[in-house]
């Protein structure tokens, strides 16, 4: 697929607690934190479980589909992007772009699967593209 | 314990300036701190409490009450964005019931205009530590984008159309034609709003607020003191706030944090929605006032596009006037904060000291709301209840 409608990216800045999710998509897998001990998934990554505070959480791999919950095209950009909240098949959202298709063919509910992103010097981001 | 009845706004004031290229950013503090004092008719040396956001610089309220030479035993620098201020007066007002202040001052003064700044449409973030900046920053949220994926979201679940959002603008606009000082001072047309152009779909450049230098202070008294004045006091009667967030990644961008702080705030001051005659809603983007008017219960969650529609917010045509200074959207927007100017309004309503042209009559209740950061992601959503002393 072409690439189209990416903006540079930046690179995100890694952290101990982090450095797992950015290891992974370097080689294009997509990671979430699940509690071993309350079985939720959830996003962004903790150390700590946001729904009951547990240490004892996991990597897991996610399947990598979702469906647009919302999106918008910042028209006034130097190079105009579609800013998005993606709901994975694993039942979180997450920020993401809408890349490689053309605007006016984004929708919401529409299903999308990840591509990745270079930033450079930085590790790869999770974008998505029509499905 | 409940903070009715426990405190009074006595001074309100907002900076004329919009553009503020010849000042400080302190010597905007200053100014409204002396405007706001002046009003009340009280001193500086009466002050024993301050109050500042984000919006102040240096560490927290220090700076400033060394500049303005305070001496104050309580400070507070609660920083929840433009919601702050009306956060600020319910803190004060809760100080001052539990005796620990008497007149607690509330500044607010920003110059993004004179800097320039590309407020909504230039992504940027509060401080790279923050844990949330790595998995969404390198994506671009400008902060109009985060209001506008709200607006298509709720769009999309209830059928709210730009022609209704565009209502909130056109009602803001027939405000601003009477307040000398507001930025845009041109009724527009629903067909104006929706032919503009599109900023960051699906809102255009007059869903959004304008930018602009300047600043707006308060002074919340306790009762002895509010008696001892000559100004017309107005009364706290309730006070509610709720930060909102992402929810561990289940957001729900069609409601604010309003559907929390709303109900708080009705249930201290006693009165509900039916009861308020004039209403300051934060509009920092048309979707701001219709996502907030259904959280604080006005109409039905999904019934926003409606209830807004055909003037229902134009004082003296609609239902529940708001915003009657031109508000976020076409008056004033200082510091890209709008809540102190939310309460200045509310406190001139009451007062019956609005233009007349958009004075509500007996004007007896009034609610003040602050929505602060981003809706679409992590925000303050303040409310205050405001009343005449007999309320």
């Amino acid at each position: 697929m072409t690439e189209m409608n990416r903006k540079d990216y930046p690179a995100p800045e890694i952290n101990p607690e982090t450095e797992t999710f950015w290891n992974a998509t370097a080689e294009g897998k997509l990671l979430l934190k699940r509690c071993k001990a309350c079985d939720k998934v959830y996003y962004y990554p903790r150390a700590i479980c946001p729904h009951c505070l547990s240490d004892d959480t996991e990597w897991v791999a996610a399947s990598g589909r979702g469906r647009i919950y919302s999106y918008t095209v910042l028209r006034k950009a130097p190079v105009p992007y579609a800013l998005a909240y993606v709901t994975l098949e694993e039942g979180v959202t997450m920020m993401t772009n809408i890349v490689d298709c053309a605007f006016d063919d984004i929708a919401l509910d529409k299903p999308v699967s990840v591509v990745f992103g270079d930033t450079g010097e930085g590790p790869a981001l999770p974008l998505f593209t029509l499905a | 314990m409940s903070i009715r009845g426990k405190a009074y706004i006595a001074g309100a004031f907002e900076h004329p300036t919009r553009h503020a290229v010849d000042k400080s950013l302190v010597q905007l503090h200053a100014e409204v701190a002396k405007g706001a004092l002046a009003d009340a008719g009280l001193t500086k040396d009466d002050v024993d409490a301050y109050y500042c956001a984000g919006d102040a610089p240096g560490l927290g309220g220090l700076p400033m009450v060394d500049y303005l030479n305070l001496k104050v035993r309580h400070i507070d620098s609660t920083e929840i964005g433009g919601s702050s201020y009306v956060a600020h007066v319910g803190h004060a007002a809760a100080a001052i019931a539990a005796g620990k202040c008497k007149v607690a001052l509330i500044t607010l003064a920003g110059r993004p205009r004179a800097e320039g700044m590309a407020t909504g449409t230039k992504p940027r973030t509060y401080g790279a530590g923050a844990p949330d900046v790595s998995f969404e920053f390198p994506f671009g949220p400008a902060t109009a984008s985060m209001y506008a994926m709200c607006a298509m979201r709720h769009m999309h679940e209830f059928g709210t159309t730009s022609e209704q959002l565009a209502w909130i603008k056109v009602a803001a606009s027939h405000h601003a034609q009477h307040n000398e000082n507001a930025v845009l001072r041109d009724v527009v047309t629903v067909e104006d709003v929706v032919n503009s152009p599109l900023v960051t779909d699906p809102l255009h450049r007059l869903d959004c607020c304008v930018i602009s230098d300047g600043g707006g202070a308060l002074v919340v008294v306790a009762p002895e003191i509010a008696r001892d004045l000559k100004r017309d006091c107005v009364k706290v009667l309730g006070h509610g706030e709720a930060p909102k967030h992402l929810m561990a990644g289940h957001p729900d961008l069609t409601f604010s944090g309003a559907r929390w702080s709303g109900p708080d705030a009705f249930a201290e001051a006693g009165v509900t929605p039916a009861d308020i005659d004039y209403a300051s809603i934060y509009d920092s983007f048309t979707i701001t006032v219709l996502m907030t008017l259904e959280d604080l219960g006005f109409c039905a969650k999904g019934e926003g596009g409606k209830f807004v529609a055909d003037g229902n917010l134009i004082s003296g045509v609609g239902k529940l006037p708001f915003n009657t200074d031109g508000g976020g959207l076409c008056n004033n927007h200082p510091a890209n904060r709008g809540g102190i100017t939310k309460v200045i309004e509310a406190v001139r309503q009451l007062r019956g000291e609005a233009h007349p042209k958009v004075q509500v009559p007996d004007c007896q209740i009034a609610l003040a709301h602050g929505t602060g950061g981003s809706l679409g992601a992590r925000h303050g959503s303040a409310t205050v209840i405001l009343g005449r002393d007999d309320a």
